[in-house]
């Protein structure tokens, strides 16, 4: 029994021995990056970005490692990015969920001579601040803005926020910007939906029940989006909301915008917040050569128009 | 599986002549019937193991070590306490959502309410301390499962760090504090980074790595390794050196046995809980001083990764058994492992898979060197 027993350990050892040291060494002619996001484990909007990033390996033949924190944990993020500064990569590319927790461990790399490109969360100034070479990302508050004007120009007096990633700031600019660009106060109007979908489902229910006036809603991504598409077809209020627009893209929110529940989708395009960094980081360590500007991947407006294509790759590369 | 060999009471009439409690062993037989030993056997095991599938990686490089070391300084902190405490019987899984309580407990009254930051810091640890006190007054006097009442104290601590920091604050991250914080003897007390001097000679003598603008690539050692590393042997000569810890090891092996002959056991178990929480509430000030800011979601799992070191460690779950170095052991193991991966390359999607196997052939490589050691079945 303790002989099988220990065989059993020993052999399971060698099977992971040889997993880790052919993925390793297959790939270690190439340049090789470390991709580091926020997100946990359990978001899947970040798929898209995955997918992206293994698209740039294969284009220009580099070996890209995607690492984010199993639960959103950003101080384990930070731990994350101090262990790949000490792996020596070519390049970083890193999410800056949290200015505060990651300022060091990004000045770190920095200061390591490792080439840092920041995407997705965090403003281009921070990025500049860190030492970073360049931010590729979505400004929030003014893509925000824009779907606020786009609810004005529809009349929305009275809107609901639904945002499901409270903690991070970058999505209470969201809220904010959608406000300003409508003309008024965020005030109670933002609801900390939490990410679990039945959760958000009825929190929304019971804000809508008890703010009848409400005729606009934003929300921050699939995770907010999907639960309140269900929750307008379920209660037939379709007709009430001058506005109904989300951020991001998923197949719920292509079909949404297919039969008209949902007006619009703030599309950031991350496909290029996956891609392009990989492909910036691999010429500047080949050629020395960096765009000099940051890149604005978005706010693009996703509507009935300009569906087709788009609904075709959702979830996939857009 | 849980079965423990009891010296006290042989199962076979005694035959022999001379007492097995009084016969010589040799050191061998001494080394390995501790607990620890094959935990020791499973750092082996991880080092060889890294060593060959990612030894050119940087890992073992002065700031791979400084990776690797502060996750391990992170879980030895709450697995000392976790071991205590097991040994002693008990389970606390209020671990992870305390050090988040913690973390606001210490942030919001400095930045919201200018109250001193050393003052906080005190009143954090006084408050978790209480709360401990109170997990453990709870289990002794209902004498429900320690499972179950900590499983509650998770979420209320959880909730309440999120309900009371949007009350105070209206946001869950609390950033700042580094200002209210910065040359204070306390944020030193707890992220000062200790000998700069030396380590940046051994940078300037090229021993350790030196970044492009000259500092050191590890600007010294961070407070967190050394109260991680104080823990440990406090934790170590308690349980073996003084009568506490004997009675630790009786109120873990039969509460009631230990009651008869005198151990005050509810005394000793909610001093364990208050223990639990103190090593949180130093994780947490770690933490928050770090990084100048504090999360409500800062925690998250970690009472799981503090009793995973505490068993890797040699810790039986139904207490009585364990040691502290075990569970110093077991982060190391862990910290080794879950960085060592990332270090490895392995793929992220595989991440979690990789790290549940590694741990998962540590412990039975240690229980199984165990058993074959102590001859237990």
């Amino acid at each position: 029994m303790k002989t099988v027993l220990l065989r059993g350990v020993l052999m399971a050892a060698a099977m992971v021995v040889g997993v880790a040291t052919t993925t390793s060494s297959a790939l270690a002619d190439n340049e090789r990056f470390v991709f580091v996001s926020h997100a946990p484990d359990s978001d899947s909007w970040w798929n898209v970005i995955k997918n992206a990033i293994k698209n740039a390996e294969h284009d220009e033949g580099v070996k890209v490692e995607y690492r984010n924190p199993p639960t959103g944990d950003i101080a384990d993020m930070a731990r994350i990015i101090q262990q790949a500064t000490a792996s020596n990569p070519n390049g970083i590319v890193t999410t800056i969920a949290d200015f505060d927790v990651l300022q060091s461990a990004i000045q770190g790399a920095v200061a390591k001579g490792i080439p840092v490109i920041t995407v997705n969360s965090g403003t281009a100034e921070q990025s500049k601040e860190l030492g970073a070479m360049m931010h590729i990302g979505q400004p929030e508050y003014d893509a925000g803005k824009g779907a606020g004007e786009r609810a004005k120009a529809a009349g929305v007096t009275h809107f609901l926020c639904v945002n499901h990633y409270i903690t991070n700031p970058a999505s209470v600019q969201r809220c904010q910007g959608y406000a300003d660009g409508l003309g008024v106060k965020l005030g109670d109007q933002m609801i900390d939906s939490g990410i679990d979908p039945t959760g958000i489902y009825n929190k929304v229910k019971a804000f809508i029940a008890s703010h009848p006036d409400t005729d606009g809603i934003i929300t921050l991504g699939p995770n907010s989006a999907d639960p309140t598409i269900k929750y307008i077809g379920d209660s037939g209020s379709r007709s009430k909301f001058k506005s109904v627009i989300s951020f991001d893209l998923d197949a719920d929110i292509s079909k949404a915008i297919k039969d008209g529940t949902m007006d619009a989708a703030i599309d950031q395009q991350p496909y290029l917040q996956g891609y392009l960094p990989i492909v910036f980081l691999t010429q500047y360590v080949r050629y020395g050569v960096m765009p000099s500007n940051n890149v604005n991947t978005g706010p693009g407006f996703v509507t009935k128009k300009n569906i087709e294509l788009v609904e075709k790759l959702a979830g996939e590369y857009r | 599986m849980a079965e423990r060999s009891d010296p006290g009471t042989p199962a076979t009439p005694i035959v022999d002549v001379v007492d097995e409690r009084l016969g010589r062993q040799s050191w061998y037989q001494r080394l390995m019937v501790r607990p620890d030993s094959g935990a020791l056997a499973g750092v082996v095991l991880v080092f060889l193991f890294f060593t060959f599938a990612a030894g050119d990686t940087g890992m073992f490089a002065s700031d791979g070590i400084l990776s690797w070391m502060t996750v391990t300084a992170q879980l030895m902190i709450i697995g000392s306490g976790a071991a205590l405490l097991m040994i002693g019987g008990e389970f606390d899984l209020s671990v992870g959502s305390m050090i988040g309580f913690s973390g606001m407990m210490i942030a919001i009254p400095t930045i919201y309410f200018d109250v001193p930051i050393g003052v906080s810091v005190v009143l954090a640890f006084v408050v978790a301390m209480a709360i401990g006190a109170l997990n453990g007054y709870i289990i002794v006097r209902t004498r429900l499962p320690s499972f179950i009442v900590t499983l509650a104290s998770l979420y209320i601590l959880r909730g309440l760090t999120i309900a009371l920091s949007i009350l105070f604050t209206n946001r869950t991250i609390v950033s700042g504090l580094k200002e209210y914080s910065d040359d204070s003897f306390v944020a030193s007390l707890f992220s000062a980074k200790l000998f700069p001097g030396f380590f940046q000679w051994l940078a300037d003598n090229g021993i350790i790595l030196k970044l492009p603008n000259g500092a050191p690539a590890v600007p010294g050692i961070p407070m967190l390794i050394v109260w991680a590393f104080a823990l440990a042997v406090v934790g170590h000569v308690v349980l073996t050196r003084t009568r506490i810890g004997n009675w630790i090891f009786a109120s873990g092996g039969d509460a009631n046995a230990a009651r008869n002959v005198g151990v005050p056991v509810s005394a000793v178990k909610i001093s364990l809980f208050m223990a639990t929480a103190f090593c949180a509430t130093v994780f947490a000030a770690c933490q928050v001083f770090e990084f100048g800011s504090a999360a409500a979601d800062r925690g998250l799992l970690k009472e799981f990764e503090a009793i995973i070191a505490a068993v890797i460690g040699g810790c039986l779950l139904t207490g009585g058994y364990g040691s502290v170095i075990g569970a110093c052991l077991g982060a190391l193991i862990f910290g080794v492992v879950q960085q060592g991966i990332l270090f490895a390359g392995a793929p992220s999607d595989w991440f979690q898979v990789f790290l549940g196997a590694m741990l998962l052939i540590a412990v039975l490589f240690n229980s199984s060197i165990r058993r074959r050691v102590t001859g237990e079945r």
